[in-house]
């Protein structure tokens, strides 16, 4: 099969060999046309974003002011720290230029001349391959003013994060990128409308941006058949746990789980020759699923939806027969509760009281009431919090008591 | 202090940003790849530098985790134990730096040579279980190879 966000190329990360691919023929075909019809072609194609919520790319574009004589902002999210999730790291690593590409038809379209890329911290090394990246199109007229000979100016910056899971929700990125704790902000105002320092601001994650230049290269009307129907294109998966193949996988929206972990293109069979017990699908918030729910279930939103879970960011989490859930939901209950900025608290609260519960199982302490304990603490952070790390928090410890109660039960002091 | 060479390239930095307040977390990191560690005194240089208070300064570096206020080791040792790496063994991982370097999570070895730190997820569950040197990921490790890794550092 082909691929269109990780092409089999050797040194595709290499601004020459990028364009002698067709690189950068997109930026060239957009900036021929009136922004108005990118937006209308992005919106048509049904992309949708690749960073947990599936929102529609193209509508959210068109929530931007477009006779609003403050600047505008666009922000590429590429903070990735949802545990199970390591897709945008390969494409700084093996396609930057897609990104770049991507990020400057989307400035374009909405008449933006400044865009910021957020990275997690920890991603030194994959900071300095963009940063190269960056450069070599600066040196090629790519970025800067007046691309390519036409009136279209616009600066691309990397700005680094520091260690904060919460700064992937974009009101704490625009928080930390203008120099503040990484707390969430209330919604209402939306982005669009107060942004960086106050201006109209798009945010979009990497991978959902290095599918524009396919957009306009293939056309809409390929992209929104590609895939599943109403969530359709390339999409990067990560799978990990225990499998015999772990690692990042492109396919197509809609193949089925049971192939991403069997399939010797994909996973490769459960390590060991073990057996499956469950899976979470889409990085560590997404609702656990047990092995026996998963046939026929395939990975995109509305399968995922329909399966009681979610998509989230295609992170695949794969657990044999062997797995101690109780040992998973208490490191991940932990992970949250360090992560919660504190601002509000049933979070703040809530996510240590969980791990403090959970720790009771883990050392067979529990005591009875503990199981319906926990759940009432998770249904009071859910909804309950600004931003959606509450929920976060939340959704793995409901459905682990939802469909993995005996494995509470097992752990109770008799 | 920030040398003359990082006042520069913070000189430079500033300009990304409609305001200079922005260029805290790059001032932040500027500071910590020249000294290791960000002191008291770097915080309210900086908060000078870019006209904030202290206390924001301070606020900024105690959030984010990757911003230290104390010396780490020479080799800064971090290891993941979230989810990806849990399953694949991380605990045996830690284990072994643990008792390679005669520290605990959250230790400096008195000769300054090793820190170890537990993290949260890094991006590299396909390579679970992990640990980081720095900047430089390890993947795919077992106990011998993280010994045998360990047991090159100088």
């Amino acid at each position: 099969m082909e691929k269109f966000l990780l092409p089999e190329i050797p040194n595709y990360n290499l601004i020459d060999i990028y364009e002698s691919h067709g690189g950068y023929q997109a930026l060239k075909n957009a900036i021929a046309k009136q922004p108005a019809d990118i937006i209308e072609e992005v919106k048509k194609s049904n992309l949708r974003g690749r960073g947990g919520a599936c929102f529609y790319t193209g509508l959210k574009w068109t929530f931007m002011p477009k006779d609003d004589a403050k600047p505008k902002y666009f922000c590429v999210n590429g903070d990735e720290s949802e545990p199970g999730t390591f897709k945008d790291r390969y494409l700084f690593e093996f396609n930057p230029h897609q990104v770049i590409e991507g990020i400057l038809i989307s400035c374009y379209a909405m008449g933006i001349t400044t865009a910021y890329i957020y990275i997690r911290g920890e991603y030194g090394k994959w900071i300095r391959m963009m940063q190269k990246a960056i450069d070599d199109a600066y040196a090629k007229n790519y970025i800067g003013q007046n691309i390519l000979g036409t009136n279209f100016s616009t600066n691309i910056f990397i700005h680094k994060g520091a260690g904060a899971y919460i700064c992937g929700e974009e009101s704490a990125l625009m928080n930390s990128l203008e120099g503040e704790r990484g707390y969430p902000r209330v919604k209402p105002p939306f982005p669009a409308q107060n942004g960086l320092w106050g201006n109209p601001t798009t945010i979009n994650n990497v991978e959902t941006i290095a599918n524009v230049p396919l957009i306009i290269n293939k056309g809409w009307e390929w992209f929104a058949n590609y895939g599943a129907q109403k969530h359709p294109g390339p999409i990067l998966v990560g799978i990990s746990g225990h499998v015999n193949k772990p690692g990042v996988y492109e396919i197509a929206t809609g193949v089925k789980l049971t192939d991403l972990i069997y399939d010797e293109k994909f996973g490769s069979g459960i390590l060991g020759g073990k057996k499956l017990k469950a899976v979470i699908p889409g990085g560590s918030s997404t609702m656990i699923l047990p092995a026996d729910k998963i046939e026929n279930v395939s990975m995109d939103f509305d399968s995922l939806k329909q399966a009681g879970s979610s998509i989230g960011t295609a992170g695949l989490i794969v657990m044999n027969e062997d797995t101690d859930l109780i040992e998973v939901i208490t490191r991940v209950t932990k992970f949250y509760h360090h992560e919660s900025c504190g601002q509000c608290t049933p979070c703040r609260e809530g996510t240590g009281w969980m791990e403090k519960i959970l720790n009771r199982f883990e050392k067979n302490e529990a005591r009875a009431e503990d199981i319906d304990l926990l759940l009432d603490v998770a249904n009071n952070i859910e909804g309950n919090t600004i931003c959606a790390l509450g929920d976060a928090a939340a959704w793995p410890v409901q459905s682990m008591i939802k469909r993995f109660r005996g494995e509470f039960e097992a752990k109770i002091k008799s | 202090m920030l040398n003359e060479n990082n006042l520069h390239e913070l000189d430079e930095i500033i300009k990304r940003y409609p305001e200079p307040r922005a260029a805290l977390l790059p001032a932040l990191w500027l500071a910590q790849e020249q000294e290791g560690f960000i002191s008291q005194d770097m915080m309210k240089h900086i908060a000078h530098v870019l006209h904030l208070d202290y206390a924001h300064v301070l606020g900024v570096v105690t959030f984010y985790t990757m911003f230290h206020d104390k010396p780490k080791g020479k080799y800064h040792i971090e290891v993941c134990t979230n989810i990806s790496c849990l399953l694949r063994g991380s605990k045996k991982i830690l284990d072994s730096v643990e008792q390679h370097c005669g520290i605990k999570k959250g230790e400096v070895s008195k000769d300054g040579k090793y820190s170890i730190e537990e993290v949260e997820c890094m991006g590299a569950c396909g390579g679970a279980p992990m640990i980081a040197i720095g900047e430089e990921y390890f993947e795919n490790l077992n106990p011998e190879k993280t010994e045998n890794l360990l047991s090159n550092l100088k």
